[in-house]
């Protein structure tokens, strides 16, 4: 018997749930509310139940429409780009800088994504990402931690 | 209540309200013309750009790109059978067909004008009905409340995707524990949060909204190797034509508007319905009133069944926000993302946001209607250059959405652990998407769930641990019967099949 991708993806969630009633078993409340109606497990419990039982319900009923997806229009490799760089963005953007860090992730996305006007590509990162900068430090106040910009006396 | 409409126009027509509803309005038409970009989308942008700003402002902005988002959206339909949302779907049935034959201009300016008057005729209702209902719901006790809930949660899962019930409550399931992460509302109790500091707090709304619906969208674009902009090119290129209504045709849309509207307010304010039902049901309902001559002209281009669409999805985003402002339960996933900005302004949108923050209250009606207006005024005869802007190739498009949703996060929390729980959160609502898994009922439910565990706490503790509060309240019982019957509909429709 060969299991639909809806199938699998039900069968996981059924683990999710499993796993999530375990962990709201273990949540430690305060000894005298152990024996109250309510307490800060008892939501977790109802619903780590209810989801094993709505996926249980998914998996065993049988499927009423094929909604199998073709896996050749889907770009894997452009996405997975995508989600390293935001990654790295992510590991980065406190060490070094908001400014470098946003410029360069939005500078190498253009470019993963098939972008080689390199003017357009320039203005729409350093240029834009200072304009948004100004906006966001010097109109709205909000201060952003930029080692690079502060050792370069740029910002205070 | 005349006091209150006051109230509401002093704040909504302050210069910065005004400009809000504008920026809301021209942003809200260029996202809800890409397709696949929504209002939902639209607004979860908007809010992190929200958050330093007077509430009142901030609903008017999101107001704004709510309504922007639904006329954009009717644009894209009738220009190129391209529904920028799901609530114009039944707009191309007759837009498109008009478009192709040559009256693009007309096919605008008869969505532009039934949008007009539906929204009007419903902010009329809405400022009626809220109050009213304001007062009605100050009635209403914990399991009420929480039988509201469920049946909310139900209802947005049985229409938020066709066929798919199970998967849209595996959601609603998936939501409600999202929402228990961090510490218990009342004791404090850390929960789910495997000595991570970092979800201590528990996951912001911000961040799952953004997560499940910016950032997935834009990562969509990419995964399925769409162009949105291609849409946009068509639209800039084609030809529109006049923008006058002759009296016939003024006519026609005369007979269908009241009937539309009322049919769009009605369905706007059950929960989970919303605009896209109310759009066919109207558009249906509206072909059995015409006569034989009129009906044979539906789908090949029909003023009754352009207007009928346009006029009841306009209407029933106001209606929409009736549980929101009334209940503090929204009925659909954009309302909830509404809820939730609210939220994080630290309003509680109830019955007594009627008389605790009236100025919200009644400033956010008032600037429906001025948003309908400058929607009218200023869309209209821009369209043609809106849509030019468009044509911004993906390559930008998607860097630009991910960049402003993790910048959004980032400014709120200065955490990296934020952006990594966004991405894996992104990336897993990719995959839920491709394989039809709605994501509406899991924005509602995390924003509910809070309030839904309060309002069970609360409904237990009184009956003893006892679930007698169920039915014990004939109110109770009347929403929980409701409930039963759609999940009843839904498994009778599921093995029908």
């Amino acid at each position: 018997m060969r299991l639909s991708t809806v199938k699998i993806i039900s069968l996981l969630f059924f683990v999710f749930s499993a796993f999530y009633l375990y962990t709201a078993y273990q949540i430690r409340v305060f000894s005298f509310d152990e024996n109250s109606p309510f307490n800060a497990r008892t939501l977790p419990i109802y619903l780590g139940y209810f989801g094993m039982f709505i996926s249980g319900l998914k998996i065993a009923l049988p499927e009423t429409m094929n909604e199998e997806v073709d896996q050749k229009f889907l770009n894997y490799k452009n996405t997975l780009y995508l989600v390293v760089v935001m990654i790295v963005y992510g590991l980065t953007i406190r060490l070094v800088g908001f400014f470098l860090t946003t410029s360069l992730f939005l500078l190498s996305s253009y470019y993963l994504l098939g972008e080689r006007r390199w003017t357009i590509m320039f203005m729409l990162s350093f240029p834009f990402v200072a304009i948004f900068m100004f906006l966001i430090h010097g109109l709205l106040d909000i201060y952003l931690t930029d080692p690079l910009l502060k050792a370069l006396g740029v910002i205070g | 209540m005349i006091e209150g409409i006051l109230l509401g126009l002093k704040t909504a027509l302050s210069f910065t309200n005004i400009f809000m509803v504008m920026m809301g309005c021209f942003i809200g038409t260029i996202i809800g013309m890409l397709p696949g970009l929504g209002p939902m989308t639209a607004i979860a942008l908007m809010i992190p750009i929200t958050y330093g700003f007077d509430p009142s402002t901030g609903l008017i902005l999101m107001a704004g790109v709510y309504y922007g988002a639904v006329f954009g959206g009717s644009t894209s339909s009738i220009l190129i059978n391209a529904p920028g949302i799901p609530g114009t779907v039944a707009t191309t049935f007759d837009g498109y067909p008009m478009a192709q034959q040559g009256k693009a201009g007309k096919a605008l300016a008869i969505a532009a004008y039934s949008s007009f008057a539906g929204g009007t005729i419903a902010t009329i209702f809405l400022l009626i009905a809220a109050p009213m209902l304001s007062k009605v719901s100050l009635a209403f006790r914990s399991p009420d409340y929480f039988a509201l809930m469920v049946l909310g949660l139900t209802a947005v899962s049985a229409f938020s995707a066709k066929g798919q019930f199970l998967k849209a409550i595996m959601m609603a399931v998936l939501g409600l524990m999202l929402a228990t992460v961090g510490q218990d509302s009342l004791s404090d109790i850390p929960r789910f949060i495997f000595n991570s500091m970092s979800l201590a707090d528990g996951i912001s709304f911000i961040l799952i909204a953004m997560a499940m619906f910016a950032m997935s969208e834009a990562l969509m674009i990419i995964f399925r190797d769409k162009d949105p902009s291609k849409a946009s090119k068509a639209i800039s290129f084609s030809k529109l034509g006049s923008i006058r209504l002759d009296k016939e045709e003024r006519n026609k849309m005369l007979k269908t508007i009241p009937r539309a509207s009322v049919i769009g307010f009605l369905i706007g304010v059950l929960p989970g319905a919303g605009a896209t039902i109310a759009s066919f049901l109207a558009y249906g309902m509206e072909r059995n009133f015409v006569n034989k001559e009129e009906k044979e002209k539906f789908g090949k281009g029909s003023v009754h069944g352009l207007a009928a669409p346009e006029t009841a999805n306009n209407a029933a985003c106001s209606g929409a926000f009736v549980p929101l402002l009334t209940l503090g339960i929204p009925g659909s996933g954009t309302t909830a993302v509404m809820l939730g900005a609210l939220l994080s302004f630290g309003i509680q949108p109830g019955p007594r946001l009627y008389m605790t923050n009236p100025e919200v209250f009644w400033s956010v009606i008032m600037s429906m209607y001025i948003g309908m207006v400058i929607l009218l005024i200023l869309n209209l005869p821009l369209i043609p250059y809106i849509a030019r802007l468009l044509a911004v190739p993906r390559n930008f498009l998607v860097p630009l959405i991910l960049f402003f949703s993790i910048a959004g996060i980032y400014l709120m929390s200065f955490n990296t652990f934020d952006i990594f729980l966004m991405i894996g959160l992104a990336v897993l609502a990719c995959f839920l998407r491709l394989y039809n898994f709605p994501m509406p009922p899991l924005i509602l439910a995390f924003v509910l769930g809070g309030m839904m565990e309060e309002n069970l706490r609360r409904s237990l503790l009184i009956s003893d641990g006892s679930f007698n509060f169920l039915w014990d309240r004939p109110l109770t019982a009347i929403i929980l019967s409701g409930t039963i019957l759609l999940v009843s509909w839904q498994m009778y429709k599921s093995f029908k099949k």
